[in-house]
């Protein structure tokens, strides 16, 4: 008796253990369709500057390289790609080159598929940016 | 056929790297042992003759230089470091020994005129006095020359030269890339009559000797030039010879008119001799190498193939794009051979916006010249500062060239602002 109520028991435990282990592994669904869709719009869009490995250049373009602004707070690097940014040190460093303000130039969609490529790439590892959020933090910074 | 300017330079940069690629340069503290010159040239590649040592290394990132007549060298840091941004370094049989540091304050800027030390940092030009050996008496106590200029972050350096009629030549860069609605941004079109030009964009005369001048005291000697960091007055020519940063990005703004391919070379690094009045046409044209024209800029019409209505100053000679000259120097020495004598030193510092193509022009180039005028074709000078074949992004570069300066024996120092190396430059007569 108690061997039949433990079995379906330990079977869904096992489940729960595999999805969650598969969930940290694996993407989030979709993410992989962003990722491809996202590195297109940073060659068309970021690579000159911020280079093919993401290292910038030194005293004009900051690095998207293991930074807080990259890895940190979404709504905060939503908002450098929609309204840009300038004269900002970042790290003790100064970048002499501005980012230009995006928001007109990319949809919703493309800022999230090209911020999700950033934070999964050049030895980053971060959630994905849904079009959602993106769509929000456009609302609010207006 | 110009397309094809950089492929001897590469394949250069690509045979002195297979030998001199295992050259390990030891950092050095306080006392900055020379390296022998000879076998490595302190890893760079020279004309036959030609050899090479540093001096200094790990001194910070290292704008422009000064060699005083007795042999020391002045250079001034991109940002101060421990509250000095000015080192003092004393030659010492051939080692350099940093003495002291004074200036609390980052800048580029790093000239001897006249019996004092001029310095910038990026709104202002200061001068200390020099004593007979052309030591600062007191560093503590600068003079303010110039004060107040723009600094907007973008192009901010400003690079000092003097002619003999007491006036000091200061560059300000335009804090743009092509005067957009949208600076760098794909598409947005430019300001109607470029109202960044009344205070960047230029060169301003002021007095070299007279305190806490502003704009208004100055002259406005030239516009239309997008960023000048290399600067320097032609003797033979009495005349004030700059190099222009040009414009980036043709292809990610416009790329309707430019592929990647041209864009990496497109438009030209010029050299402008400029008189007082003239304009270089920034931000409405740019100079192309290739078709030896003035265009029309994308953004105020331009596709590629228009030509101005106007006509601007035409450069004296064009280089490849993106190669950022960022000092000149007319060399008046008589240590090296017949054929540099009153030509021109550029000390490139390398590009960053040339991809898919690989970075280039981590390097010092020289052009003859006779009466103050070009008389061949440039050539690449000492190359191999950036340590590696294939430079795909400009943080790779280990060392990038950024100042130039003759010695008293007319030995030519080169100063690197990566990682604070002076190399020194020897002919050995034979």
């Amino acid at each position: 008796m108690t061997v039949v109520l433990l079995f379906p028991l330990m079977l869904a435990l096992m489940g729960m253990k595999n999805d969650a282990a598969r969930e940290i592994r694996r993407p989030q669904p979709g993410v992989q369709k962003s990722l491809a869709a996202g590195e297109k719009i940073y060659k068309k869009y970021c690579l000159t500057c911020h280079q093919a490995d993401g290292s910038g250049v030194p005293n004009m373009t900051p690095p998207l390289m293991q930074t807080s602004f990259v890895l940190g707070d979404k709504e905060k690097l939503i908002n450098i790609v929609l309204n840009g940014l300038k004269n900002v040190d970042i790290d003790d460093q100064t970048y002499n080159n501005p980012m230009p303000a995006l928001g007109s130039v990319l949809k919703d969609q493309e800022i999230a598929n090209v911020l999700t490529y950033v934070r999964n790439s050049f030895g980053n590892k971060a959630a994905g940016i849904t079009m959602e959020e993106v769509k929000a933090a456009r609302v609010k910074s207006k | 056929m110009k397309k094809n300017i950089l492929f001897p330079v590469l394949l250069a940069t690509a045979v002195v790297f297979s030998i001199f690629s295992f050259t390990k340069i030891p950092p050095l503290a306080k006392v900055h042992k020379n390296t022998k010159p000879g076998a490595d040239n302190a890893g760079l590649t020279l004309p036959k003759g030609f050899t090479a040592s540093i001096v200094a290394n790990n001194l910070g990132q290292v704008r422009h230089i000064a060699v005083t007549k007795e042999g020391d060298v002045y250079a001034k840091l991109a940002r101060a470091k421990n509250g000095k941004g000015i080192l003092f370094l004393k030659d010492n049989n051939g080692n350099l020994e940093e003495q002291s540091g004074f200036g609390d304050y980052g800048g580029t800027a790093m000239r001897i005129h006249d019996g004092y030390l001029y310095a910038s940092s990026n709104t202002d030009v200061f001068r200390y006095k020099l004593n007979n050996k052309d030591e600062v008496t007191d560093p503590s106590n600068s003079e303010t020359i110039v004060t107040g200029l723009l600094d907007r972050g973008e192009h901010n350096s400003k690079s000092v030269t003097f002619d003999d009629a007491g006036n000091i030549y200061v560059n300000v860069g335009a804090y743009s890339n092509s005067c957009q609605v949208q600076d760098r941004t794909p598409g947005s079109m430019g300001r109607p009559g470029c109202p960044i030009l009344d205070s960047a964009g230029g060169i301003w005369q002021f007095k070299a000797d007279k305190a806490d001048q502003h704009y208004g005291d100055g002259v406005h000697y030239a516009i239309g030039l997008r960023n000048v960091v290399g600067l320097d007055w032609n003797q033979k020519d009495n005349a004030l010879f700059v190099m222009q940063h040009g414009r980036d990005q043709l292809h990610d703004l416009f790329p309707q008119y430019y592929d990647a391919k041209i864009s990496s070379v497109l438009p030209a690094e010029c050299m402008y001799e400029i008189h007082e009045g003239d304009n270089a046409g920034w931000p409405y044209i740019y100079y192309d190498q290739i078709q030896k024209k003035q265009i029309l800029m994308p953004e105020y019409g331009g596709d590629g193939k228009k030509t101005a209505d106007k006509k601007y100053v035409d450069p004296v000679i064009a280089f490849p794009g993106h190669l950022a000259p960022n000092d000149l120097l007319f060399y008046t020495g008589n240590q090296f051979p017949e054929k540099y004598k009153n030509g021109a030193f550029i000390a490139f510092h390398g590009s960053w916006n040339r991809s898919p193509e690989p970075q280039a022009g981590y390097f010092v180039v020289f052009v003859p010249f006779k009466d103050g005028k070009p008389t061949g074709k440039w050539e690449v000078f000492a190359d191999g500062f950036a340590g590696a074949k294939d430079i795909s992004s400009p943080g790779k570069a280990v060392h990038r060239p950024c100042g130039l300066a003759q010695g008293p024996d007319g030995s030519l120092y080169v100063s690197d602002d990566v990682k604070g190396t002076i190399y020194k430059i020897v002919y050995n007569k034979k």
